[in-house]
């Protein structure tokens, strides 16, 4: 219950940030709040699903440009744009999960698969006028005035409600994780050919835990596109935005609850100190070598993430009692 | 209109041998080591930077940056697995993949420190002259390019089939268990087919240095264009990486006729998918990884 | 007795090579049945086939009056055969209890009944005590109970064994034995691959047995020990205890 404890008044300290922080300090969380969402839906799928995806912002992306086409051509509210989005995200990753394990490919083969989506995705946006092309698209100037039956309002209203989605999140990953599927995902990551002859739909189930992933990211990358006011191919379904949204999780800890909030609050203030380092002495790959040596180092020296780090610190502190109960729930192949 | 097509296929067949040279890098290394390197890319690129300075400092034939790049790139990519890659050689698919995407950053990152964003085109007198062979005309940067692709691949593959070496090297991928059993000295030879990997993608990148300017940027697009061209032809095959590069270099030229040149890149991701839903393996992909 | 399984002509080939060939016999309910041979016999290919983690090449698998030879393992189990592999497959990252959680999926989706379950199964296997260690903190005896208790919470009907007793040592095995005469009488059938003779004997009702991918006898434990073929083909190799 510690655990809970940490992760919930961390939770608390940030909404006590929000009330109070500096407009740039609550941009800088909102963002940080928003990729550790996007970043637990890429944990379901490796940390707990087992199926590496690379190629993420294709989902981010159809979410954004779901929200983005609905407002901004239409006038129709975001939240059906949200909803659409879902839909559509989630369809493409069930239709790329069957696809490809229909015939067998798996793991590298995978993970190249949705690269490969993503990219070829991207390229098509950036082709197609209707979207907007590589000219991306616009949302009106906000006005500042609150409206939540169209999601706009000022930075603060963006950071409560990233907040809120960070904090369902965590709740939703943990009630996954404890439910039936919870129990039947990790079986089957941990060994396919076992969990199957345990009854474990194999199939069904790595699809099913596809498209959820993809649903829940889709919806990040809604807000994301109303939180940058404009989307641009590039950007929202890049190889750039695939790598983002998953350093918070490996960072943090591959497969824990906690660990995409955890490395999200690490890394991304990093990326952005760099980068203002880069700007401030005129070397623009500041930012880009910190990340890459961050990366290397935290996978070299902290395999299991900066959370579990945490937690076994907590645990040499503490005597154990109920301490399995922590045991991180890291992912192998 | 027929010469129009058959220059544009002769221009996509000459560059797809040198897309075939980059995914051979790509491919020695995956078959060897079951290691995806993705920072394939930015081994191009400093190939590519390599050709634009031994061009600019000394003007030099490309032939001879082309050397000097095979040299570099060969003692960074062995030392590059002495260092960092060898402790992630056993580890799951994921915790590479963000060792070598760690790694990209760390190489574009460096790259832009040195030399920059804005792109440095190589000037080589080749680029202007051209070859006429009937209703073909080619330019002579190209043909260079591709004839010394072409040449190296030829004795990369002799090597690999007839050298002492070359048959360790090939008896470490097929059982890494039992080269080890045998005697087989396989840190040094996976420090090798990495060598060997990044001096492959450091060659390309300089032979295409009159037809590419020298820009970071460029890293990613060859990262993911090796990927597709590897695993089209299927990953860990030899031939399948010539193969490969083939298509995709032919399909980039039609695409680029035929579609808009925003579309041109959209092509090669279109055929992997196509390739990978109806022979997931390639075509010449190793059964199981 | 009816048959609760009955492998009828069964044959898989490997390329050139023919790994069980046209082999038949029947399971009785509630019996323990032992399929034994030396190695390479084709046990284990034999036992796969059964477990729907092969196709055949000919014949037929036919369970509770269902031909199951083309069924996936997990629609295998989920009409009620339960199987145990050889190399112990315990997933690595979840607690004894998760492990023996997970065969409960299959026909439930409660947690907690699916943990109660689990309880149930390490109970009958002895490895209730040891229900919040983690797999790699186990024995090699108890993995190999653990293997059995993931089977037996998808309360299977038939349960097949892949040579759950090998590299044990005696008083181990003893009671491996006892549990599994215990699972019988509970009106479990068992369907056992093993190598080590001298248990089979001790345990079986029934004994098959296989020599180069075909059945050279059939029968109970003492008739098949004094059959002459088994004794040349096997037992002459060594009988070893």
């Amino acid at each position: 219950m510690k655990r809970w404890l940490a992760g919930g008044s961390v939770l608390v300290v940030l909404a006590l940030v929000g009330a109070l922080a500096s407009p740039y300090l609550i941009s800088l969380l909102t963002i940080v709040l928003l990729f550790t969402f996007l970043g637990q839906s890429w944990n379901l799928m490796l940390g707990i699903g087992g199926q590496l995806s690379i190629g993420h912002a294709l989902f981010v992306g159809l979410g954004a440009y779901s929200v983005a086409l609905l407002d901004v051509k239409y006038g129709v509210s975001p939240w059906i744009g949200l909803l659409l989005g879902m839909v559509i995200a989630g369809s493409a990753g069930a239709v790329l999960a069957w696809l490809s394990f229909r015939f067998e490919v798996r793991g590298i083969y995978f993970a190249l698969l949705t690269i490969a989506a993503a990219e070829f995705a991207r390229i098509m946006f950036g082709g197609w006028e209707f979207v907007g092309a590589m000219q991306g698209l616009f949302f009106p100037a906000p006005t500042g005035a609150i409206d939540i039956s169209m999601l706009r309002g000022d930075a603060r209203f963006y950071y409560f409600i990233a907040l809120a989605l960070a904090a369902l999140g965590i709740v939703g990953t943990e009630m996954i994780s404890r439910s039936y599927f919870g129990y039947v995902w990790r079986a089957m990551r941990d060994d396919e050919q076992a969990a199957r002859a345990l009854g474990v739909r194999a199939f069904r189930h790595k699809i099913l835990v596809i498209a959820i992933s993809a649903a829940t990211a889709a919806v990040g990358g809604g807000i994301l596109a109303l939180v940058q006011g404009s989307i641009f191919p590039d950007s929202i379904m890049g190889m750039g935005l695939s790598v983002d949204v998953l350093i918070g999780p490996v960072v943090g800890g591959l497969g824990t609850t906690f660990g995409p909030l955890v490395g999200s609050l690490a890394a991304i203030p990093l990326n952005h100190l760099m980068s203002a380092l880069g700007d401030c002495l005129r070397i623009p790959g500041l930012n880009s070598i910190a990340y890459g040596v961050v990366l290397v180092l935290v996978v070299w020296f902290l395999p299991d993430g900066i959370w579990p780090a945490i937690v076994r610190l907590g645990k040499a502190v503490q005597l154990p009692s109920r301490l399995w109960l922590l045991q991180p729930r890291k992912a192998e192949e | 209109m027929l010469s129009l097509w058959l220059n544009v296929l002769a221009s996509g067949i000459l560059l797809g041998l040198v897309y075939g040279l980059v995914a051979l890098g790509l491919t020695i290394i995956f078959g060897v080591m079951r290691v995806v390197n993705f920072a394939h890319g930015e081994m191009v690129v400093f190939g590519v930077y390599i050709g634009y300075w031994a061009v600019r400092l000394w003007d030099v034939p490309i032939i001879v940056a082309a050397a000097i790049a095979a040299v570099v790139m060969f003692i960074f990519g062995y030392f590059l697995e002495t260092l960092i890659v060898k402790r992630f050689v056993n580890r799951p698919h994921h915790y590479q993949f963000i060792v070598f995407i760690g790694l990209s950053l760390l190489f574009s990152g460096a790259l832009l420190v040195a030399f920059g964003p804005d792109p440095r085109p190589t000037a080589s007198q080749l680029s202007f002259h051209t070859v006429s062979l009937g209703f073909v005309t080619l330019d002579l940067a190209r043909l260079q390019a591709a004839a010394t692709a072409g040449l190296l691949i030829t004795l990369l593959g002799a090597y690999l089939k007839f050298s002492s070496f070359g048959r360790s090297l090939r008896a470490a991928a097929d059982n890494r268990l039992g080269g080890l059993v045998v005697g087989l000295n396989i840190p040094r030879i996976y420090a090798v087919t990495f060598g060997i990997g990044a001096a492959c993608a450091g060659v390309a990148g300089a032979l295409i240095s009159p037809l590419f300017d020298a820009q970071p940027y460029l890293a990613v697009d060859f990262t993911l264009l090796a990927f597709v061209t590897v695993i089209v032809g299927g990953l860990g095959s030899f031939s399948g990486a010539l193969l490969g590069g083939l298509m995709i270099g032919v399909a980039e030229a039609i695409a680029a006729l035929m579609f808009a040149p925003s579309m041109k890149t959209a092509l090669p991701y279109a055929l992997l998918i196509l390739v990978l839903i109806f022979r997931p393996r390639g075509f010449f992909g190793a059964k199981e990884i | 007795m009816t048959a609760l399984l009955e492998v009828k002509n069964l044959s898989k080939s490997f390329g050139g090579l023919v790994a069980v060939n046209n082999v038949s016999f029947a399971l009785e309910a509630g019996r323990i049945t032992a399929l034994i041979g030396p190695n390479g016999a084709g046990k284990t290919t034999c036992f796969n086939l059964v477990a729907g983690a092969m196709r055949p090449t000919s014949g037929q698998v036919v369970f509770d009056g269902h031909p199951i030879e083309n069924a996936p393992p997990e629609l295998v189990c989920r009409m009620g055969i339960a199987r145990t592999f050889q190399i112990v497959r315990p997933m690595r990252d979840m607690s004894v209890l998760e492990n023996a959680m997970v065969g409960a999926f299959s026909w439930t989706r409660s947690v907690d009944e699916a943990r109660s379950t689990a309880y149930e199964s390490l109970e009958s296997v002895g490895l209730a005590g040891k229900a919040n260690a983690r797999t790699d903190q186990l024995t090699l005896p108890d993995r190999k109970m653990l293997e059995t208790a993931k089977a037996l919470s998808t309360r299977p009907r038939l349960l097949l064994l892949d040579e759950v007793m090998a590299g044990l040592r005696p008083t181990e095995a003893a009671g491996v034995v006892r549990v599994l005469r215990k699972l019988a009488e509970g009106g479990l059938t068992i369907l056992l691959v093993e190598h080590v003779m001298r248990i089979v004997m001790e345990v079986a009702s029934r004994v098959v047995v296989l020599h180069h991918g075909a059945k050279i006898a059939e029968g109970r434990p003492e008739e098949v020990v004094a059959d002459p073929m088994v004794l040349e083909s096997y037992l002459g190799a060594g009988f070893h205890a």
